[in-house]
């Protein structure tokens, strides 16, 4: 690691105007992510701001019957609340599909969000990355290519986002609640959080610098059956190839969003509308245009059949 | 151990003193601490952090780099939380901190303070083992031991998280309780390799302690 100075910041304000006004400064939460990359000085900040203190650590109920989960709680508490288990098993599941127990006590709800990509180029500073140092190249393409991305990649970048609980916040039309360095607020919609590479692959998704994440909300529960089918190498502890979160509804109708296959949660509002005619009507819709390369073409079967597993279940 | 004379030996002093005899006439590891030889000014930023280590409290100084698994094994000499892959990946450093536990190689030090940390010396002592290390003895849930350490710990914590309710990826009924069942714990259990190949012992040890506890 290169070396850093290291504040605490009281209020979630003070925090972003402390990343603000420090040049080189990141917030750390949970740090599982953040460490291990400055460990390979992937990142090298020169100052932390540690957000512990700020007291986003609550699941508040709104009061128009959704939940605000502060950015702070962990993985592990989102997962285990009574309130998310009921009205958001999606969540519930995709959160336990991912990572290892330790890491999931440790990860917090806002830093899940800003996990930065598995891509095994991004993470070798050895090799060409324009994730990691824009402009270099990118060796994926032409590389080993079977985990990346099928789908809104581009000619500098096939990087995906590798989470699982942004795939259920994506079916669940969440909101990424922030506040900015001069103090003020926003809500972004999960949909627009995070972008395609397009030819500014190291930007991995809309926050400004030292704009700082202060909650999720959720809408009011759906209702439907959810769930969160992922297909990966290992049973457990191990990223995803593909996965499915969906709500189903008894009439068929629903929502679907997919993991694994592109630089954000992959939704397409055409593909809902065509759940009800099955898997292979709703993944062509929602994989129109895809680019896989040799190495993960797989990934477009694999994707209609795990969403026909899901659709199975939901009849059953 | 014990030395042929009679004397408390035990390889980690062996090392610790070559290592301290080696450091009076080494040279600068790094180019950072070239240039702090240099400058005092350019030293790596250090600080002060307390935190109570399996009861005793403790404090440390160190360079703001130095994760919590480091600050245990160099700088309070607990040795027995181990670094495997030192990025998350291999869970032989967790640790209990405030009964939940992490993987101390992906935390800072200085995100620590006032915490109350439990590592597998906490645990137990020879003569007064946990249940959980007594377990593994009996059902032999090792075999060179180096990942041991974390596996007590988290196979201690595994059980707490059962009992608290929280939810795995096999969980079947998400609105009721889980329970310790094989499935259960194999799933929980998923962050910590064990390169020998002892999962089942370590399993059945896990599963006694569980019954035992019913």
């Amino acid at each position: 690691m290169k070396p850093f100075t290291y504040t605490r910041a009281k209020t979630p304000a003070e925090a972003a105007a402390a990343v603000a006004g420090t040049p080189g400064a990141k917030f750390i939460a949970g740090g599982t992510n953040l460490l291990d990359l400055m460990k390979l000085q992937i990142e090298t900040p020169t100052h932390l701001v540690d957000v512990q203190d700020t007291g986003l650590d609550k699941i508040e109920t709104s009061d128009d019957g959704g939940l605000r989960i502060g950015a702070l709680v962990t993985n592990t508490t989102a997962a285990a609340d009574p309130r998310v288990r009921r009205g958001y098993g999606v969540l519930t599941r995709a959160i336990v599909a991912g990572a290892s127990g330790q890491l999931r006590n440790k990860a917090t709800t806002a830093g899940n969000l800003l996990q930065r990509t598995r891509c095994p180029y991004f993470y070798d500073p050895n090799q060409p990355c324009n994730k990691r140092k824009p402009g270099s190249g990118c060796a994926a393409i032409g590389g080993y290519s079977r985990g990346l991305a099928v789908i809104g990649s581009s000619d500098a970048c096939i990087a995906t986002y590798p989470g699982d609980m942004a795939v259920a916040l994506r079916v669940l039309d969440a909101g990424v609640e922030t506040v900015r360095g001069d103090g003020t607020r926003r809500t972004i919609p999960i949909a627009d959080f995070h972008r395609l590479p397009g030819d500014k692959p190291h930007i991995d998704n809309v926050l400004a610098p030292a704009e700082l994440i202060t909650a999720v909300t959720l809408p009011k529960p759906i209702g439907g059956r959810h769930f969160y089918q992922k297909v990966r190498d290992r049973a457990s502890y191990a990223f995803a190839l593909v996965s499915v979160a969906a709500v189903i509804r008894p009439d068929g109708t629903g929502r679907v969003a997919f993991g694994g296959v592109a630089h954000k949660p992959w939704r397409v509002e055409a593909a809902d509308a065509a759940l009800p005619q099955g898997a292979k009507a709703a993944t062509q819709l929602a994989f129109a245009g895809a680019r896989p390369t040799e190495d993960n073409a797989f990934k477009l079967p694999l994707a209609e059949r795990t969403l026909a597993s899901v659709l199975a279940q939901a009849k059953g | 151990m014990a030395g042929t004379d009679g004397s408390e030996v035990s390889r980690r002093g062996v090392v610790l003193g070559g290592v301290a005899s080696a450091a009076v006439t080494a040279l600068p590891a790094t180019e950072v601490e070239a240039q702090a030889a240099r400058d005092p000014r350019l030293a790596p930023p250090r600080m002060t952090v307390a935190m109570t280590v399996n009861g005793t409290k403790r404090q440390v100084t160190v360079d703001t780099r130095t994760t919590l698994l480091d600050t245990l094994r160099e700088h309070l000499q607990l040795t027995g939380s181990k670094k495997g892959c030192d990025h998350g990946q291999c869970g032989a450093c967790t640790v209990l901190v405030n009964g939940i536990r992490i993987n101390s190689c992906l935390s800072l030090a200085v995100m620590h303070e006032g915490d109350n940390v439990t590592t597998i010396e906490g645990l137990g002592q020879p003569g007064k083992l946990h249940p959980m290390q007594t377990a593994f003895v009996e059902h032999d849930g090792y075999q060179c031991g180096y990942c041991t350490p974390g596996q007590i710990c988290s196979a201690v914590a595994v059980l707490d998280e059962v009992k608290r309710g929280v939810p795995s990826h096999v969980t079947g009924d998400l609105t009721a309780k889980p329970s310790a069942t094989n499935a259960e714990l194999r799933e929980r259990m998923s962050g910590n390799i064990c390169r020998c190949g002892a999962y089942s012992n370590i399993l059945e040890a896990m599963e006694e302690v569980a019954g035992g506890r019913a």
